[in-house]
């Protein structure tokens, strides 16, 4: 019992814990601080700590007192006292405002510089399923762990295979819920290297509680590169989504600016559409999905409904090749350099439902 | 009527009472009397909590260590499931305005009944069908999608989740029920001069309380109707592979279940004003503030169920509206704590089983309100969210407030139930390991929740075990102070000493009825009094109760005890 | 009126309590203001209830118009009308009861409750008429949904004899059922002497006529109208001039479709091809239609005024769940509103309602114009889409 007292006192008292001493945090009360934003988050919390004991104590520390120098004795009764007090109610309803107003405030600050994700963050695709993680990086590369690098930010573009997850690395103090039907973002910097836990926080089954895998912050890429354990890709996503975007795409939709059916797609993935009923979307991957799916939910401003739905014809897998495809040519790639690689898929099976992630081991030609 | 008579009617112990005018499983079944259905509805709720309460032993022994196989993970999500959806469908939504209210409302109003006697006893036989059903789902395929429902996942799987939801569809509509009965019988069936600023607080709770029942349940009916239509036959409202949101599901849900929390702790509240009152012999402080504050809390409350969906991947606008309004939910329900404490303060305070649970539940409750605030907050609610956090959160409000003031209420009501005394130091015991090993059993889990461990977690990783064992052995000492205080409860109303009308000082109206009172309430013209009106009271030695002054016989009247201001 | 009444108390000696008030209330003027209160409060519920299928229809209108667009089609506004105005015409009827027991004329109460009933029955019935022809259609709740764009042809002999949708004849057995039982029923009854529940049976049976009425209304309505272009009571949707003979699920087809079609291309937000021969069967089929004379069973007539299945987006399947949830909820409550209906008539032949009491009355009077007001909302919203 003491020693859990000391082991308290010694480390872990969650007030701006001295950062030389403990760079990763409180151990005690706090997972460790690995990425941009956890040491606000951390500070909020024992902000918010702190306040709570000072009015804890004093609304124990009244009630007590209170109870022993007021209790029975027989013969004594109550004694008279006013029943209200409308400047006191006044004073306790408004001087606690002012500190929720902070609290609010500091909490919606740091939840909106987490939200602010730079163009430059590198993307890595997450499909949660029951009850296993994928991480699908850029160049196409998959791991059932999630490898990052010091200081390099990080956008999560995740979906699910099934039903609702969550993914949460504590050490981020990062949490976004993966909803089936549609892609959410996450945003990560991480800043310190280690091994952290990456669980999934909402309730999915069974196996929830199994679907626990690890995030590691390597110090850079190389290292990244080396000690994760990979699932090759045989190809880049980009040159499977450019065969899809022939097959299904080319006809309506030019990709050297020209205006067909369609608008052209080269230079669109990030940028501002206009909408026939004057609103404006971002294209980004949900807007893409949609498109796919559901075309006629949004038509471009001087176009007509015409696009065909993909459902039930292109994949999960398909939709983001695509997605990337675009990323490809948006960055000035030629799409030329697709070509003929070993392991091609055939983009008439695609569609069919079946899954076409490469098989490990093959030698991807990039 | 002879005057004595008529006292010893009002203040008297009744051996001729509301528990023996008619005899006969018939007369119990098909009662319109609003004190035997808050009976039948008190013995009802508490096998609830008591099966919920095994559940729950059950899980936290199976979390002792951090892989313990003592259920398959299946069983395990079962567990947690049930215990939820029995807890809060069956238990807690119900337990204070159906068990307590049903029986104090009236009386305190100064009425024969509620307004709809019959509406009252469906209302119960709702409650007897709906927990039928959930029960139904235990025994079939039982439920393994928490009590929360989310889809797609309770779409999905062959667990009986159409039984279950029926249900709660059934119990939301005995709540229903229940808040269309109270709010009527506020309206027109108060004591003629019974002013609204002259109600006893409790009865303010309760009215706040019913007009969220009438607004929210709905919600949670079609939603629910919703869900089992979904799994029938398939609409697609909520099924991403029919084209439906599955966040919109939880939109839906939390747009009543937010509301219903409230449902849970208004009358709670209502309770501990009530306790604070009576037992420190002094009028409540700030009584327009307290009455108003339990409205605010049932308006505000509906304006924030967003704040369950902060990581949804719901829009950044209304995630910061949801965020602004959730704190400031937090006002009316501290300016009620310190309008209790300031009741306190020169008072004369007896420390008996009561009011030991309302000082617990000052303390349970603020622990349970102030960590409301860490998950209000959005960048720190990212990290705790679906965390053990918000399971010591809801339990601290939930147990340490509902549970707890229920508890206090119902040992300061048992002897008017049954005209007869609970043992109080087994009371205050019972209280002390309720307190302990509730602090024991959640407070961990608060910084379990901090360092990262999930929720509906049936294995974790080893740095969690410590904060598991403390946590599973205070859920024991927690459940043997539940036991306790029913057996001594149990144990008072068949062989306690007999008491009379009025032992501890109360002065609303149902301590002006016989204990236990018969079967009309009041068989004499109820006089009103204000009820907060301590000084008005007196010790009536031939009686052996504490009656209003007018009553006593004249000769006997001591001095009055100056005014309060 | 309660159960298990307990003896009267003999030593209750404060005013004396009217025939019809109930012990616990203090006045006939307390109870009427308890009653109004609590339906008031009850109806409150009723809307919020209703509140989640207004909710969903809302957000699926404006993210999806094109749905409703393309869904309404199958709507017929006719029927809707003259279910808008049979409904109208029953909470007049209603609203004059409600009066007639405020001077206590419990035969006009009756009468007046009665046509109430026939009217709700009627409503029914033509409800039972355009369930039957969509689910000839194939139209269902999303997950049941196997639009063909043809007609199922009757397989069941009645049904055939008759000339109307084996859906139809299932959906009237029950009706059937209880009308012939009312009428047999009120017979004995008054061979049993007991005229004011052989009354009572009767007009149960004439209210199970109602929904013949409607039905059979309904039915040579639709027949009418088969023929002409108004069948979907609006022209048909406009489609690709190169949907004639349009393949499905062919990706290379498709994008020289698309191609042509791009000159043919005429008005906005029109339905457009989507291959759904896969989706049929892709998507979670919750139970086969075990019922003869759906899937192809017997000739096909080819409606050429119905849009043809490969036009209609995927997603239209859930405007026709939300219209499913919100007319069955509404006529489930139709259903609940001719029981109490019912249970006024009784007590008006009983003779129960006079100027000191009449609050039942009234209270399912207001109950009966929640569920009109509901339809007022639900009909343009769900039929009346241009």
């Amino acid at each position: 019992m003491m020693n859990f007292v000391n082991l308290l006192i010694a480390q872990q008292i969650p007030m701006f814990p001295d950062a030389e001493k403990h760079p990763e945090g409180a151990p005690f009360w706090f997972p460790p601080r690995a990425a941009a934003f956890a040491g606000d988050v951390d500070f909020l919390y024992s902000a918010i700590f702190w306040i709570c004991t000072v009015f804890f104590i004093g609304i124990v520390g009244a009630m007590c007192y209170l109870c022993v120098k007021y209790r029975r004795r027989p013969g004594v009764g109550p004694q008279p006292s006013p029943s209200h007090n409308t400047v006191l109610e006044l004073a306790w309803s408004i001087l606690p405002s002012i500190l929720l107003v902070w609290m609010f405030w500091e909490g919606a600050r740091g939840y909106y510089e987490t939200q602010q994700i730079p163009d430059d963050a590198e993307k890595i695709v997450v499909t949660a399923s029951q009850f296993s993680w994928e991480f699908t990086y850029p160049d196409g590369d998959k791991s059932t762990e999630l490898h990052l690098v010091e200081g390099r930010p990080v956008r999560l573009v995740m979906e699910s295979r099934d039903v609702l997850h969550s993914m949460y690395v504590a050490a981020f103090r990062q949490k976004k819920d993966i909803v089936p039907g549609r892609y959410t973002d996450l945003y990560f910097l991480p800043t310190r290297v280690g091994k952290y836990r990456l669980a999934c926080a909402e309730y999915c089954g069974e196996g929830h509680s199994r679907m626990r895998t690890l995030c590691q912050v390597h110090p850079d890429d190389q290292t990244r590169k080396d000690k994760t354990i990979w699932i090759k890709a045989k190809y880049m996503p980009w040159k499977n989504g450019a065969r899809t975007f022939n097959m299904n795409c080319a006809g309506c939709h030019g990709i050297k600016d020209d205006t067909k059916t369609g608008p052209p797609l080269n230079q669109k993935w990030g940028e501002m559409e206009t909408l026939t009923d004057g609103t404006q979307v971002k294209v980004d991957e949900t807007y893409v999905r949609e498109s796919l799916l559901t075309p006629d939910a949004k038509i471009v401003a001087n176009f007509s409904n015409q696009m065909l739905s993909f459902k039930g014809k292109l994949n999960d897998q398909d939709i983001l090749e695509l997605i990337a495809f675009l990323e490809y040519l948006k960055s000035g790639g030629d799409p030329a350099a697709a070509g003929e690689v070993e392991g091609y898929v055939d983009p008439a099976a695609v569609g069919s439902g079946e899954a076409t992630t490469p098989v490990a081991g093959a030698e991807p030609a990039k | 009527m002879s005057t004595a008579e008529i006292r010893q009617k009002m203040f008297g112990h009744a051996d001729k009472n509301y528990l023996n005018h008619s005899k006969g499983f018939a007369s119990w079944a098909l009662t319109l009397d609003h004190k035997r259905i808050g009976i039948m509805y008190l013995i009802g709720v508490t096998s609830a909590l008591l099966l919920a309460g095994v559940f729950a032993l059950v899980l936290r022994t199976h979390l002792w260590v951090s892989d313990s196989g003592m259920l398959s993970d299946a069983m395990y999500n079962q567990m947690f499931t049930l215990h939820g959806a029995i807890m809060v469908f069956a238990f807690i939504i119900p337990s204070i305005p159906a068990a307590l209210g049903n029986f104090v409302l009236p009386m305190m109003l100064g009425a024969k009944d509620v307004a709809f006697p019959r509406l009252n006893l469906a209302s119960f036989y709702l409650w007897v069908c709906g927990t039928g059903f959930l029960l139904v789902a235990l025994a079939t395929s039982g439920l393994d999608t928490g009590w929360t429902f989310y889809t797609p996942y309770s779409i999905r799987t062959q667990t009986s989740v159409v039984y279950a939801t029926f249900g709660a569809f059934v119990l939301g509509f005995s709540s229903i029920f229940t808040g269309i009965n109270f709010l009527v019988t506020v309206n027109t069936m108060r004591h003629p001069q019974m002013g609204w600023f002259r109600m006893p607080l409790f009865l303010w709770s309760l009215y706040a309380t019913a007009i969220i029942q009438i607004l929210a349940t709905p919600v949670l009916g079609i939603t629910l109707l919703l869900l089992i239509m979904e799994k029938l036959i398939g609409v697609g409202i909520f099924d991403p592979a029919l084209g439906g949101d599955p966040v919109l599901f939880q939109h839906f849900f939390w747009f009543y279940s937010h509301p219903a929390v409230y449902v849970m702790i208004l009358p709670a509240m209502g309770i501990i004003s009530e306790l604070i009152a009576v037992y420190s012999q002094k009028k409540i402080f700030g009584y327009t503030f307290i009455a108003f504050s339990s409205v605010a809390i049932a308006l505000l409350g509906f304006l924030v169920w967003g704040h369950h969906l902060f990581t949804s991947g719901q829009s950044h606008v209304v995630t910061l509206i949801f965020s602004a309004i959730t704190f400031s939910v937090a006002i009316p329900s501290a300016v009620k704590v310190f309008n209790w404490l300031a009741t306190l303060y020169k008072g004369s305070i007896l420390l008996c089983t009561p009011m030991c649970y309302a000082l617990s539940f000052i303390f349970l409750f603020g622990i349970g309100g102030l960590t409301g605030l860490f998950l209000g907050a959005l960048s720190t609610d990212i990290h705790l969210h679906d965390t053990y956090f918000v399971v010591a959160h809801f339990h601290f409000v939930m147990v340490g407030g509902t549970l707890t003031a229920m508890l206090g209420g119902v040992f300061h009501w048992w002897p008017k139930m049954f005209g007869r005394m609970y043992n109080d130091l087994l009371g205050r015991v019972g209280c002390f390991l309720v307190f302990s090993g509730f602090n024991l059993t959640f407070f961990p889990q608060f910084v379990m929740g901090a360092r990262g461990m999930p929720r509906r977690y049936a294995s974790y990783d080893p740095e969690f075990v410590i904060f598991h064992q403390w946590s599973t052995v205070g859920a024991f000492v927690l459940g043997a102070g539940i036991v306790l205080s029913v057996v001594v409860l149990v144990y008072a109303a068949l062989y306690g000493r007999k008491v009379t009308g009025n032992p501890f000082s109360g002065a609303s109206l149902e301590w002006q009825t016989s204990s236990p009172p018969s079967f009309h309430n009041f068989d004499h013209p109820v006089v009103m009094h204000d009820p907060y009106d301590f000084g008005d009271m007196v010790y009536d030695e031939t009686l052996d109760s504490w009656v209003h002054r007018e009553f006593i016989e004249p000769d006997r009247r001591p001095e009055p005890v100056p005014a309060h201001h | 009126m309660a159960v298990a009444e307990p003896a009267h108390d003999t030593d209750h000696d404060h005013h004396e309590h009217g025939e019809f008030i109930a012990h616990h209330f203090d006045s006939a003027e307390q109870q009427y203001d308890s009653g109004k209160l609590g339906i008031w409060v009850f109806l409150v519920t009723e809307v919020l209830f209703f509140s989640g299928l207004f909710v969903a229809y809302t957000l699926w209108r404006s993210h999806h118009p094109e749905i409703f667009t393309q869904a309404h089609v199958f709507l017929d506004k006719v029927l809707g009308g003259i279910n808008t105005v049979v409904l109208l015409f029953s909470s007049l009827t209603m609203a004059w009861g409600v009066r007639a027991a405020q001077m206590g004329r419990n035969r006009v109460v009756a009468q007046m409750t009665l046509i109430t009933m026939v009217c709700a029955a009627m409503f029914l019935g033509i409800k039972a008429v355009e369930y039957s022809h969509k689910w000839d259609l194939g139209i269902k709740p999303a997950s049941l949904w196997h639009y063909t764009g043809e007609h199922t042809a009757a397989v069941g002999p009645l049904a055939v004899s008759l000339g109307i949708s084996d859906w139809l004849v299932t959906l009237s057995i029950i009706p059937a059922i209880l009308l012939i039982a009312f009428v047999v029923v009120s017979v004995v009854l008054r061979l049993m002497d007991k005229p004011v529940w052989s009354t009572f049976s009767a007009g149960l049976a004439i209210t199970v006529g109602g929904y013949f009425l409607g039905a059979v209304g309904g039915q040579l309505y639709m027949q009418a109208s088969e023929g002409s272009s108004s069948h979907a009571s609006r022209a048909p949707v406009v489609l690709h001039a190169s949907s004639a003979g349009y393949q499905e699920q062919d990706h290379v087809a498709g994008q020289e479709k698309a191609v042509d079609s791009h000159a043919a291309d005429a008005k906005a937000g029109e339905a457009h091809p989507d291959g759904n021969a896969a989706d049929e069967h892709a998507s979670n089929d919750h139970g086969t239609d075990a019922h003869a004379g759906d899937s192809g069973h017997g000739a096909h007539a080819v409606d050429p005024h119905l849009p043809r299945k490969e036009d209609l987006d995927q997603d239209v399947r859930i405007f026709f769940s939300i219209y499913y949830c919100m007319t069955g909820l509404h006529a489930f409550h139709i259903l609940g509103g001719i029981a109490f209906l019912a249970w006024i008539f009784y007590r008006s032949l009983v003779g129960h309602w006079r100027p000191d009491y009449f609050g039942p009355v009234d209270y399912v009077g207001l109950y009966w114009h929640l569920v009109d007001l509901i339809w007022i909302y639900l009909f343009p919203m769900l039929y009346l889409i241009d």
